[in-house]
């Protein structure tokens, strides 16, 4: 089933959850909601469920409007990030009660319940927990018992409210790879929020990134590494640095020296560039665009991460060099950019999203270009 | 309770028995020491005087004794009652506290202020209002009086009486655990299609069930023991209207101290049996459902 | 987490977390129908009989030498019980909650045991132990010490049906603590009283207010057991429950009720007392 969400908003007392969001879930596929807390994302999902009611806009499911109907009649499997089982009744009931409480004309018969249950079970591995109470199973089975539970009211969406957000490491990453194989199996239209991007960006389908109530982009895991669209999303995905630069004329410039880079038509003023570590290259002395004094260095795992004050501002830049240089502290060296984005600050609150490509004659050969702007 | 004051590990060696784990904090053998000896003198000493009483006269006897009709009239007006109060009191304590806990609406803090006044209100106070009140001349058993109906000076009485003591102990005990239920809990009922009935007959009330039926407990043992409210209104009839405190007292005055122990030992059993069962009731349920 | 107290006020189908306007209404109504019957109408009976007869005969009440000494028995009964049952709360607390050794758990259910005794049954023990027939009554004769019909008796009742309340306050309380603070104070070189009294009392001070008042309050307004010991003699062994007790029953409604709104009026305080004192906790809590 298709989910389209039209201009919701949810204002809570005055302050807004959610400032008109848009976005469309196609059938079948899982949507991972990635935000800081407070971005509304768990609000969106309790929208979709009708356990919140938006102050305004609307919900589809297919091409019925969802907007007006009970949490009751919209049907969605919700797993909740504190599993919410019921401490008092058993796993095989937990998993059974959707189906219970069905009115009589629709209830399944006694032994329908039982098989259903079963079968579910077993899909979660859990086939000889059915009497055990919720308080005699490890975290990553009460998960997979609220999954269970959520399923077997065949659901038209799953929703799953920040679903390894209570489990440990080692748990978590396994459920992970798991869920991406139940859902290949069973094929649920399925929204799931979190706020642990490795987490969206290996599970998801697309991603919706959200910043204090709006989407700030949504795309496929690849999409939004590769190309952040906004400077929240360049500066919430992966590890970048950022430095203060000035636009006059088409041209970028840091410190009067200007970069080469090449933006599309960008409005002078100030403006901000953002790298990402590998995104450098860094050589000893000064014929690089950039210049700098190393501060500190260490081993981040397969590379060497430096740190680099640039400019008059000192402002630091991190840069992932081949584990096998090393530079000296306190040693002047120059930079020269594979890649950046540029985010004009013209306007102020809303920067307008350029990407700049880089000047040809600097990208050198060897290094691999994941960018294509 | 998740924190827990005892270091285990291998930190430890194991030195066989020991009576308290040691620690660095200061004054256990004092404070432990007067803990004993005050318990001791207060309560266990004149406890251990019942029971060597009771002793002395021996099960037969007790058996015997607590047969006697009039016994056995005011013991069975004595449970009987307490356990209709009890009930009253689950069903009323329960929308009391659920009222309470759940809902806002003006005048809410002083309404939970009031539920404690029988905790606070001296039994002899709330014994003569309560008596004036259901008398067939009082503001409420006038109502009464022109269909036949006698309320004070008849067991109705004591039952109301009886309402009255008992049923902070129901709102008491249910009220944290309302406050504790998780709000997700409710949430997941209706996301699984169950309407609101639903969630509250089959995920509210049995979570609540263990706080209930000790609340009901208590307010029993409590109402099975009580004195200073019921006489007053009680009336206080042999075979009708004779609670069973009040018959301790009655052969107390005779210098019949075997009827009177006798009378109290049964009692004190009861009462201890309530005791141990909500004890059963809450040990099963931490064990059953966690923490609850 | 969110709270819990507070539900969403959302609009239309939001309303899943409670219940309908007609059954809240329907519910906040019997409480209010329920409370009002049983408990604030013999509140305000107490009042209204006592004034029945206008302030001045209300005020006679008092002037009789016999109130006055029940007055000043009751407070003399609750000024050694309380403080008496106040050190051994902390103690009995202290050896619980910060220390670990066997048979806690029977302690705590001895602890707790004259909660589930009948008042009347109180009262009977002692006099079981020190009455005419007592196990005692030897030794109490010989030495010429009356304990049963006499206020000694009376202190201890009120001692025994008291026992628990401020041990039964500070436990959970001090337990939730734990013995992080404590530990603290002695690695900074505190002594040990010094520790107990910039660090533990502090902690506990609400608490232990608490248990006083409700200590206090039963003490004061103790009827069963108190009555089994105490031999009814009026300007001697009455406290005020009992004295209430005899005026009832000698017919002098006015006067009974004029005494027992004394004692109304202290339950009335412990209330309003209680209440501050759970919202100071809640801030101390919450801050």
């Amino acid at each position: 089933m298709e989910i389209r969400i039209d201009r919701i908003a949810k204002e809570f007392g005055g302050s807004k959850a959610l400032d008109g969001v848009d976005l469309t879930i196609g059938s079948g596929e899982l949507v991972g909601l990635l935000g800081p807390s407070g971005s509304g994302k768990t609000t969106l999902l309790r929208i979709i469920a009708g356990l919140e009611m938006p102050t305004s806009g609307s919900i589809f499911f297919d091409s019925d409007n969802a907007s007006g109907w009970t949490v009751q009649e919209r049907r969605v499997g919700f797993v909740f990030q504190q599993y919410a089982l019921f401490r008092h009744m058993s796993v095989f009931e937990n998993v059974a009660y959707g189906l219970r409480v069905r009115p009589k004309k629709t209830r399944p018969h006694e032994t329908d319940i039982v098989r259903r249950v079963a079968s579910l079970l077993d899909l979660m591995q859990l086939g000889d927990y059915g009497r055990r109470f919720p308080a005699q199973l490890s975290g990553g089975q009460r998960q997979r018992v609220a999954l269970a539970r959520a399923l077997a009211v065949e659901p038209r969406v799953l929703l799953l409210d920040e679903p390894f957000g209570a489990l440990d490491a080692a748990v978590r990453k396994e459920l992970r790879s798991w869920l991406r194989t139940l859902h290949n199996k069973t094929g649920h239209t399925s929204v799931f929020v979190t706020h642990d991007q490795d987490e969206a960006l290996e599970l998801s389908d697309r991603v919706a990134v959200l910043n204090r109530g709006r989407i700030e982009q949504v795309g496929t895991p690849d999409a939004i590494y590769d190309s952040p669209r906004t400077p929240f999303v360049f500066g919430f995905i992966g590890t970048s640095s950022r430095i203060a630069v000035t636009i006059a004329g088409g041209q970028v410039s840091l410190d009067g020296s200007i970069l080469p880079l090449t933006p599309a038509a960008l409005p002078d003023g100030p403006a901000t560039l953002y790298v990402r570590p590998g995104d450098f290259t860094v050589a000893d002395g000064a014929n690089g665009s950039i210049h700098g004094l190393v501060t500190v260095q260490r081993r981040i795992g397969p590379v060497r991460r430096i740190e680099v004050a640039v400019g008059a501002a000192r402002a630091l830049v991190e840069i992932d060099i081949p584990a096998h240089r090393t530079f000296e502290i306190g040693k002047p060296v120059s930079i020269s950019l594979l890649r950046a984005a540029v985010f004009p600050e013209a306007g102020g609150i809303e920067p307008v999203c350029v990407e700049t490509a880089l000047m040809p004659s600097v990208l050198p050969l060897h290094q691999p270009s994941r960018w294509h702007a | 309770m998740t924190q827990t004051l005892s270091v285990e590990g291998p930190l430890r060696p194991s030195s066989g028995w020991r009576f308290v784990k040691p620690s660095v904090l200061p004054g256990f053998n004092i404070a432990f020491g007067y803990t004993l000896l005050w318990l001791g003198l207060i309560v266990l000493l004149p406890l251990a005087a019942l029971v060597l009483r009771a002793s002395g006269i021996g099960v037969s006897g007790l058996i015997a004794l607590a047969s006697e009709p009039r016994v056995a009239a005011a013991l069975k007006l004595s449970f009987g009652l307490s356990f209709l109060a009890a009930a009253v009191n689950m069903v009323f304590g329960l929308i009391v506290a659920w009222v309470l806990t759940r809902y806002r609406f003006p005048g809410r803090r002083m309404i939970d202020a009031v539920v404690d006044l029988p905790f606070a209100l001296p039994t002899a106070v709330a014994g003569i209002s309560l008596a004036s009140l259901y008398a067939p001349n009082g503001w409420v058993g006038s109502l009464f009086a022109p269909y036949d109906i006698k309320i004070a000076y008849a067991p109705p009485g004591i039952a109301i009486a009886l309402i009255f003591i008992g049923l902070p102990y129901v709102v008491r005990t249910v009220q944290p655990i309302i406050v504790d239920l998780e709000q997700d809990i409710e949430e997941a009922s209706a996301t699984l299609g169950a309407y609101r009935w639903q969630t509250l007959r089959r995920v509210i009330l049995p979570s609540l069930m263990p706080a209930l039926l000790t609340g009901f407990a208590l307010a029993f043992a409590r109402a099975v023991g009580e004195y200073g409210s019921v006489i007053f209104i009680a009336g206080n009839i042999p075979f009708v209207s004779e609670i069973a405190p009040l018959l301790i007292i009655t052969r107390l005055e005779e210098f019949d101290y075997r009827g009177a122990t006798a009378i109290a030992t049964i009692m004190l059993a009861i009462s201890f049996s309530a005791l141990f069962v909500i004890n059963l009731i809450q040990a099963w349920s931490r064990r059953r459902f966690g923490d609850a | 987490m969110r709270d819990a107290l507070s539900l969403p006020s959302t609009s239309g189908a939001g309303s899943v977390l409670t219940e309908s306007l007609r059954t809240r209404t329907v519910l906040i109504a019997i409480t209010f129908l329920f409370l009002g019957l049983f408990l604030v109408l013999p509140l305000v009976a107490v009042f209204v009989e006592a004034l029945r007869k206008g302030w001045g005969v209300f005020f006679s009440a008092f002037a009789d030498p016999d109130a006055r000494s029940a007055i000043s028995l009751t407070l003399t009964v609750a000024a050694i019980a309380v403080p008496l049952n106040l050190v051994f709360g902390v103690a009995a607390a202290w050896s619980i909650t910060k220390f670990d050794f066997r048979g806690k758990s029977l302690l705590v259910t001895l602890i707790d045991l004259p909660f589930s005794v009948s008042p009347v049954v109180s009262g009977l023990v002692y006099v079981l132990l020190f009455g005419a027939q007592g196990l005692f009554a030897p030794l109490l004769k010989a030495y010429h010490i009356e304990i049963i019909f006499a206020v000694p008796g009376i202190i201890l009742a009120t001692i025994f049906v008291t026992f628990p309340f401020i041990a039964r306050e500070l436990i959970p309380l001090m337990q939730e603590q734990g013995i992080a603070d404590e530990e603290a104070a002695l690695t900074l070189g505190a002594s040990p009283l010094r520790m107990f009294w910039t660090v533990t009392l502090p902690n506990i001070k609400w608490g232990l207010l608490y248990g006083v008042l409700l200590c206090n309050a039963r003490a004061m307004g103790e009827f069963g057991a108190v009555s089994v010991v105490s031999g009814h003699v009026r300007g001697l062994t009455n406290t005020m429950p009992l004295h209430v007790e005899i005026l009832y029953n000698e017919y002098n409604f006015v006067a009974a009720f004029a005494v027992a709104s004394l004692l109304a009026l202290l339950a009335l305080a412990t209330l309003v007392l209680k209440t501050v004192l759970e919202w100071r906790f809640d801030q101390d809590v919450a801050g």
